[in-house]
């Protein structure tokens, strides 16, 4: 502790001598004086006190959990209290009973703008949840994902304009034209990984957009498709408040299908597979999992997603152009995935809703978002690089092992 | 017990070629059915080069690998992908352990079942009775698999946190949720203490014995060697420079040279 005060207290010595010429002191070219601002030393003083004490001891902190999970006999590493709370059945019906009441109500409490940024983050909580499968089920870094949910969301608008279908035949076509071009562009990255999968990948989004950028008679490029109807329910006619609503319950839908559909793939056959692929691919394949299926079918079914939301997100907009298919939204999907934890559904939802609201209700802030989205991560991945919940595997109770049996 | 009527693995003048180098010369080997068959050989001789070449990770540049599955038709896999390998009935492990460590012991095994089992996406999802039952039947088999090389405790674990030796077993174990009639070894003792090699030993007999399954297996261990298989094969330098049973392995002249090197001649 002594030490920590020691060290904590040199760094901010060291910070108000860097800082001293730029906080203190300051020449008024005016009046032609110099003024001493020494309350801003105190400022910088204390608060590098502060942070590097915490910091210190955030850094000790864990260090010492390491050691102790290496040492210790049980193997299994101990829950954090946050997932034990959420296995604990007393707790966790509840917590599900008030967020099932919370979703429902919510249109009803909040103003329609508050709705509109939620079916935004909904989107994003399915964008997640579809990449999750990729990334963090299959291994296979994808940095061009945002491709995938414009093929979906331009499937809507050209459907549309040029045959007038409406959003429920859409729906179904952008989620299967994701996939097919999840398999188009999955075939020739089958035999790559790691670092050159990220590059390729991160080439196909920048072509999806430079194709629909320049493409004018079918994309109508960067002026983009307007007038896309919102969802439709049997022909009732919506005003916006309404059809916002509606909006927002069917992604209500479409997320606890995509959590039913990831959680069912999970804990099968073809979830282990993937798993097995990211862990190791040589071992993989040398126990008789066919690579090339595997890798596709999870590429493909991320991309599913990525085209079923695509195709929402475009009615839900009933705008769209190439801008909303950058770079940044690929980064910022995968963002979530890695914040939320590798293959953790419930983290995955977490951090899509975290990292959409938060810029929203820190409008004040808006000049810092980058930063603040930048320091999160930075932290994130020194004290938590598991993500927010870490993966739990499964437990088969197939059978008792023959102790168990015998104690009782 | 050695059925020697009965080929499972005929290898023929395997020839592997990386670039310029030679690292598999004209080697051919077989395997009976109920048979331990070792591979020696110096460090650098092409034993796992010959394994890879067997499996299917590597295609080999000349030669033939036939196959022979009891009670279906004989087969050449030189460039079967490794899978289709496995699929066929034959089953390897690592010399560099390669275990899929952030999943579970028995998740490790249930991925051996992957090539046995038939669920498909629309079925995992739907998650009806059929695919509930090969779920069950999966689970079931793998813990019995445990069960044989005494990892049952273990069977929630992450397999990263099993000690050294148990890691090797879980390895066997995983292989043999393939169903294969032959189990490819690559130094199944390296890195064991006296007393887990002899472990493994009596696994390997077991594994024969009850199992019904045929071994060949690259190995340093000497004792070991000796001790369980019934014929050797010995490689230098990528060729094949002797073969036979223990005895026959222990006199021969030129594997105590290649082993102990050349007599300095005073």
């Amino acid at each position: 502790m002594v030490g920590y005060f020691k060290q904590s207290f040199l760094v901010s010595l060291w910070f108000v001598f860097l800082t001293f010429p730029l906080m203190v002191v300051k020449v008024n070219t005016l009046k032609n004086v110099v003024e001493w601002r020494w309350m801003n030393m105190v400022y910088v003083a204390v608060g590098a006190f502060v942070l590097s004490f915490v910091w210190r001891w955030a850094l000790e902190r864990r260090q010492r959990k390491t050691k102790e999970a290496e040492f210790s006999d049980d193997v299994l590493a101990k829950p954090t209290v946050g997932q034990r709370l959420l296995e604990d059945p007393k707790v966790f019906k509840p917590v599900l009973i008030v967020i099932a009441l919370a979703t429902l109500g919510f249109p009803w409490l909040v103003d329609i703008y508050q709705v509109n940024i939620m079916v935004l983050a909904l989107i994003f909580v399915v964008l997640g949840l579809g990449l999750n499968i990729s990334v963090g089920l299959a291994g296979l870094l994808d940095l061009g994902y945002v491709a995938f949910f414009a093929v979906g969301a331009y499937t809507y608008g050209i459907m549309n304009s040029f045959w007038g279908f409406g959003f429920w035949i859409s729906l179904p076509v952008g989620g299967l034209m994701g996939c097919l071009f999840g398999v188009v562009l999955g075939f020739p990255i089958l035999r790559l990984r790691g670092d050159y999968l990220a590059i390729v990948t991160l080439g196909f989004g920048s072509i999806a957009k430079i194709v629909i950028e320049n493409w004018e008679e079918l994309f109508n490029g960067a002026k983009g498709i307007a007038g896309i109807p919102r969802p439709g329910l049997f022909g009732l006619e919506m005003n916006i408040e309404a059809a916002t609503t509606y909006t927002y319950y069917l992604m209500i839908l479409m997320v606890l299908f995509t959590i039913f559909v990831t959680n069912r793939l999970k804990d099968s056959r073809i979830g282990r597979a993937w798993m097995a692929l990211r862990e190791d691919e040589i071992a993989c394949v040398a126990m008789g999992v066919d690579m090339a299926r595997t890798k596709l079918s999870a590429y493909a079914l991320g991309a599913f997603w990525a085209g079923l939301v695509g195709v929402i997100f475009a009615a839900r907009n009933t705008y769209i152009n190439p801008n909303s298919f950058t770079f940044m939204e690929s980064a910022l999907v995968l963002s979530i995935v890695v914040l939320g934890g590798m293959g953790s559904i419930v983290g995955v939802i977490i951090a899509a809703l975290v990292l959409i609201l938060m810029p929203e209700y820190l409008r004040a802030f808006s000049e810092y978002r980058m930063l603040m989205f930048g320091a999160v991560m930075v932290l994130m991945m020194i004290f938590r690089p598991e993500g927010l919940i870490s993966n739990v595997r499964k437990k088969y109770g197939g059978r008792k092992s023959p102790t168990e049996a015998a104690h009782g | 017990m050695v059925d020697t009527m009965n080929k499972l693995l005929e290898v023929k003048g395997l020839t592997m070629d990386f670039g310029g180098l030679r690292a598999v010369d004209n080697v051919s080997l077989d395997v009976y059915a109920g048979e331990i068959v070792a591979l020696i050989g110096p460090n650098g001789a092409g034993k796992t080069t010959f394994f890879n070449c067997v499996t299917g990770i590597y295609k080999p540049t000349h030669g033939d690998v036939m196959v022979h599955p009891p009670g279906k038709k004989s087969q050449r896999i030189n460039g079967f992908k490794p899978n289709r390998v496995t699929t066929f009935g034959m089953a390897r492990t690592f010399q560099n352990i390669r275990l899929f460590k952030n999943m579970t012991v028995l998740e490790n095994i249930m991925i051996g079942r992957h090539c046995r089992t038939s669920t498909s996406i629309l079925g995992a999802i739907l998650r009806g009775a059929g695919s509930r039952r090969q779920e069950q039947e999966t689970v079931d088999r793998s813990y019995q698999l445990l069960e044989k090389v005494g990892l049952v405790d273990e069977a929630d674990e992450f397999a990263k946190n099993l000690p050294y030796g148990a890691q090797r077993r879980l390895e066997i174990a995983r292989a043999m949720a393939t169903d294969p009639f032959l189990l490819l070894l690559d130094e199944p003792a390296a890195g064991m203490n006296p007393q887990e090699t002899k472990d493994l030993d009596e696994l390997i007999v077991r594994i024969r014995d009850d199992e019904n399954i045929s071994i060949l297996l690259i190995e340093h261990d000497m004792k070991l060697v000796m001790n369980i298989s019934e014929r050797i094969y010995v490689m230098e330098y990528g060729k094949e420079i002797a073969q036979g049973n223990p005895q026959e392995i222990r006199s021969n002249p030129k594997v105590i040279e290649a082993y102990l090197g050349e007599e300095a001649d005073a």
